[in-house]
């Protein structure tokens, strides 16, 4: 018993720095795992103040830039306008459906709340954003998130009450089911952390026809993004030989470096397929 | 200065440049990712507790972590180079008892060779088990290898021009051990 204290006593530092490890390494493996630790809870709220701070000074020396975007998303909204468009034949009565315009928001799906990006990496292997809007203001984990012009940014990941951060489109783990918009043809988009502003898109068809600079849009088969909105364009294809698949090199649409505001997408229609699925799955 | 007010400032200042300043650069290459808060491990004084230097180290880079949202992964190898800190400079330093004679590890206290291998070794100890924690996650090995070693190049840079830019005055102690 006596030796056991005493080799305590001796190595103490040594097995100190081993437990020391031992924590890292939870944290490492855990926080990667389930997303939940309990400290990032307080970590989120903590760092997103000090982080807001500093966006609101930053933040003046983009405002040039942030309402040139905005001056050219309000252009494409002003194309879309219904009085730009004439039917020369006034026989054909152009009729409205008045049910899209239902006020209960029974047919309505999607529901997209701004966002202001108060902190946002794109050199790191993993690259977070984190915007000031959290739990009270309506945000969920799984959310899509979009940039400018629809294009497609990440999804959200960890919410406190309010802040949140969203796992960027370049980061390891992101899959998000997209698609070429001239084909038609499906895929996985992933980034493999290597080189910094390429994604690649996966699983596609090798009876595809691809060119250089097709648009990839989201599929709209997973319950965060809807269909069409843009991820990124092809750059070039990389063939493998040996795979009865070719795997695309695609520069992202949406431009990380520049994100000031985002819009995050509420489904709110997505219990029932959910649960459907889960009934199907038990059978 | 007190030497706890001073080294809170640092840590402070440490941490918000690394996050805001160095974090932020748009990715000069691929392979490029300056590193210099754990400078503040580095710069730790002679005299503190080896238990308390793995403390302060494993806070340091848990806050780091908190602002890039890769919990333990600095945590772990700041603790590694605060526990490899004692004894390399026993190695380095080359008389006895010379560490009492000024407060913290700098060219003035260690001369220049022994502080510049000081650094040098444990910049790279550090940047090759943070990117050897990544590649556990993504795979890639030689690329780890690669992206440690110029990384390691880069940060020595900025880490010289620092000790050039902001030299620590240092005052002579005691000659006695």
């Amino acid at each position: 018993m006596r030796n056991i204290f005493l080799f305590i006593r001796i190595y103490f530092t040594f097995i100190f720095f081993l437990f020391l490890m031992g924590v890292s390494f939870y944290m490492i493996f855990s926080y990667n795992r389930y997303h939940h630790a309990v400290y990032s809870k307080t970590a989120n709220e903590i760092t997103g103040n000090i982080n807001k701070r500093y966006n609101s000074v930053q933040y003046y020396f983009q405002l040039k830039r942030t309402n040139d975007s905005l001056v050219k998303a309000n252009e494409a909204l002003y194309n879309r306008l219904r009085e730009d468009f004439e039917i020369p034949d006034t026989v054909n009565k152009a009729a409205i459906d008045t049910m899209n315009f239902d006020s209960t928001h029974k047919t309505r799906k999607y529901l997209y709340m701004e966002a202001k990006v108060i902190h946002n990496s794109v050199n790191l292997l993993n690259n977070y954003i984190e915007l000031h809007r959290g739990k009270l203001q309506g945000v969920e984990p799984d959310m899509g998130v979009i940039g400018l012009n629809n294009a497609v940014v990440g999804t959200v990941i960890d919410v406190s009450n309010n802040y949140a951060v969203v796992m960027s489109l370049l980061h390891e783990q992101s899959n998000l089911s997209a698609r070429l918009k001239r084909g038609g043809e499906t895929g996985i988009v992933s980034y493999d952390g290597k080189t910094p502003g390429i994604l690649y898109l996966k699983d596609i068809t090798k009876s595809a026809k691809i060119h250089a600079g097709d648009t990839v849009v989201t599929s709209g088969f997973s319950d965060k993004f809807p269909g069409g909105l843009p991820v990124g364009y092809v750059k070039d294809i990389i063939n493998d030989k040996s795979s009865s698949t070719y795997t695309v090199r695609v520069t992202p649409a949406a431009d990380f470096e520049k994100l000031q505001f985002v819009y995050i997408i509420n489904n709110l229609q997505k219990e029932e397929p959910e649960k459907l699925l889960e009934k199907v799955k038990s059978k | 200065m007190n030497n706890l007010v001073k080294n809170i400032v640092r840590f402070c200042l440490f941490i918000l440049v690394q996050v805001f300043v160095l974090d932020q650069i748009p990715p000069l290459h691929q392979l490029v990712t300056p590193y210099i808060y754990f400078l503040f491990i580095l710069w730790l004084p002679f005299k503190m507790g080896r238990r308390m230097q793995m403390l302060v180290a494993f806070a340091l880079g848990f806050v780091l972590d908190c602002f890039a949202n890769s919990y333990g992964m600095h945590a772990a190898a700041c603790v590694l180079i605060a526990y490899l800190r004692p004894f390399l400079i026993n190695l380095l330093i080359s008389q006895e008892g010379a560490d009492s004679n000024y407060n913290e590890p700098s060219i003035q206290s260690m001369g220049f060779t022994p502080y510049l291998t000081y650094v040098t070794i444990l910049t790279f100890i550090h940047h090759t088990f943070l990117y050897f924690l990544q590649a556990l996650q993504t795979g890639g090995y030689f690329y780890f290898f690669l992206k440690s070693l110029i990384s390691t190049a880069i940060s020595l840079l900025l880490i010289l021009l620092i000790e050039l830019l902001f030299p620590r005055k240092q005052r002579f102690r005691t000659n006695t051990i």
